[in-house]
């Protein structure tokens, strides 16, 4: 019975599987970036960057159609024009970094739903929007994989500098030249995570399997290197569970994933030991020291 | 003697406009020199051009006998993230950042040399807190612990004793005299003119230009004081472009 509920989709249907390896790439990478975004204070430019990667995709789409090479191609080179454009516009004008970011990204959502509706049709747009995790085929499997391959080995030779450009942006410039480089280097990585969330969840929803899991796990412990690997457990179990529950009940895999995080994210928000409001409420008697 | 640091004619500024203005000298090696003068005169940009975080407008600071790497630079109000989820051993570890880099590990004696830097500030127990909870003083204690740890034969120190109670004053003073007696060069950027007098024997007195230095008591007078203020000008927006010759 619970082997028919929980198991059996998988075992049974081959899309599933595929469904299952996708969003555990997905969620092994990406969160773990997410926690860096909001402990630097970006979780808005995952959004943005999410969104401006529809243009770029939508260009590969209006070439050759629902094809994964021009499609990825099109948004890593739009996701780094509006991460790296605003950036240098924050440095060189008046305008901060949100303000630039959120202006790069309007004008490339638009771009893109207009690109979008210049060939095809709603359906096409529903699945550039929300993607298909019950349509993974072969190749972008194998991207989603070397996706999340890339990402940890760079996220672990980053590790340092990052933290270190996080914590005390300062020091690091004091002690090496490698400020700028780590920071490029971790906006490619975000909007490497993105493009690739977005052939499985779609733009919309691919930030939101990065930032969810991140914003819970600093709920719930306040050690780093627990942080990234509760972030990444959190990302899978909402990969399985969301996938788990569509099949039963016969809705959309892709929102589905993203509401299991988010109610992971509202139970850490209740019950997290790490500043959830419980905790706030009622701390328990002071210490002695 | 040793030269461990060379000005000549050393501009440095912001947007072109100057904030130490044509500067030549030198300070020796081992020397423990206070920087002071009014607020604007300059003190701070002259640590990060030596810190080499900012680059000279014109003229060239020249390090003779110190790598870029030797150099501890301490900020005004260092500006750390205290939110981030990171404990006071690991920021102290950063100090090891020269010769650990990305990827070297932290040997079971360098592990030990942590917890002596943290006992020898006075945050002994404190390496597991994360760095949000410590107070402002006991932030201070431990960037002092990771200067320990940096092992510079240079180290400069920008207004470290700001809003600091009295006593840990006294213990950071007491780290700066035993880099002292370790022939480490000191420069430290300080307004308080008591401190200076009593615990620094040499000082530059700066007001954008050098107006005074050499020995403390000679340098602090009334008068070069009194020069020092009246050398500050306003910020001028409209600015010639400055003609005096190299």
């Amino acid at each position: 019975m619970l082997h028919d509920f929980l198991i059996a989709p998988f075992t049974e249907f081959a899309f599933m599987r595929r469904a299952l390896a996708g969003s555990i790439a997905l969620a092994i990478a990406g969160p773990p970036l997410g926690v860096f975004l909001i402990l630097r204070r970006l979780a808005l430019t995952g959004d943005a960057v999410g969104h401006a990667i529809l243009p770029g995709a939508a260009l590969g789409y209006l070439a050759s159609g629902l094809s994964l090479g021009p499609m990825t191609i099109g948004g890593l080179v739009a996701g780094l024009i509006v991460a790296v454009g605003s950036g240098v516009v924050a440095r060189t004008t008046i305008l901060r970094e949100d303000a630039s970011l959120a202006a790069f990204y309007l004008i490339s959502l638009a771009l893109g739903v207009t690109i979008v509706s210049l060939r095809g049709s709603n359906i096409d747009l529903l699945h550039v929007l929300f993607g298909s995790v019950l349509a993974l085929d072969d190749a972008t499997l194998i991207l989603l994989a070397a996706i999340a391959s890339v990402t940890l080995a760079a996220l672990a030779a980053l590790y340092r500098p990052l933290v270190l450009e996080t914590v005390d942006a300062g020091f690091l410039a004091s002690v090496s030249r490698s400020g700028g480089v780590v920071q490029i280097a971790f906006l490619a990585l975000v909007v490497l995570n993105l493009v690739g969330g977005f052939q499985a969840l779609g733009t919309l929803l691919a930030v939101g399997m990065m930032m969810l899991p991140a914003a819970s796990a600093m709920l719930i412990t306040d050690d780093m290197t627990l942080m990234l690997a509760a972030a990444a457990a959190q990302g899978m179990l909402a990969g399985y569970a969301g996938l788990v529950i569509s099949f039963h009940a016969g809705l959309p895999s892709g929102p589905l994933i993203i509401l299991v995080a988010g109610i992971h994210y509202l139970l850490a928000l209740i019950f997290g030991p790490a500043g959830g409001l419980l905790r706030r409420l009622k701390p328990g008697r002071h210490l002695e020291a | 003697m040793d030269i461990a640091i060379r000005f000549s004619d050393l501009t440095l500024g912001y947007d072109r406009h100057p904030a130490v203005h044509h500067l030549d000298g030198e300070v020796e090696s081992g020397a423990l020199l206070a920087i002071c003068g009014p607020n604007g005169a300059g003190k701070s940009t002259l640590l990060k051009g030596i810190a080499g975080t900012l680059a000279p407008l014109a003229g060239t600071i020249a390090l003779p006998r110190v790598k870029p790497s030797d150099i501890a630079y301490l900020p005004q109000a260092a500006d750390i993230d205290k939110g981030f989820p990171i404990k006071v051993f690991d920021v102290v570890a950063m100090g090891l950042w020269k010769r650990c880099g990305l990827f070297g590990g932290i040997s079971r004696n360098e592990t030990a040399k942590i917890r002596e830097a943290i006992a020898a500030v006075g945050l002994d127990g404190f390496e597991t807190r994360p760095i949000g909870t410590l107070s402002g003083g006991q932030l201070q204690r431990m960037l002092f612990a990771r200067l320990l740890m940096q092992n510079a034969a240079l180290i400069l120190l920008d207004e470290p004793f700001t809003a600091i109670d009295s006593k840990t004053v006294a213990d950071l003073l007491a780290l700066v005299a035993r880099w002292h007696e370790e022939r480490r060069t000191v420069l430290v950027v300080s307004h308080d003119l008591d401190l200076v007098r009593e615990y620094f024997p040499q000082t530059l007195l700066l007001a954008r230009e050098a107006i005074a230095r050499g020995k403390t008591d000679a340098v602090l007078t009334p008068e070069n004081l009194l020069k020092a203020r009246s050398m500050i000008e306003a910020f001028d927006r409209d600015a010639h472009s400055c003609a005096r010759a190299a």
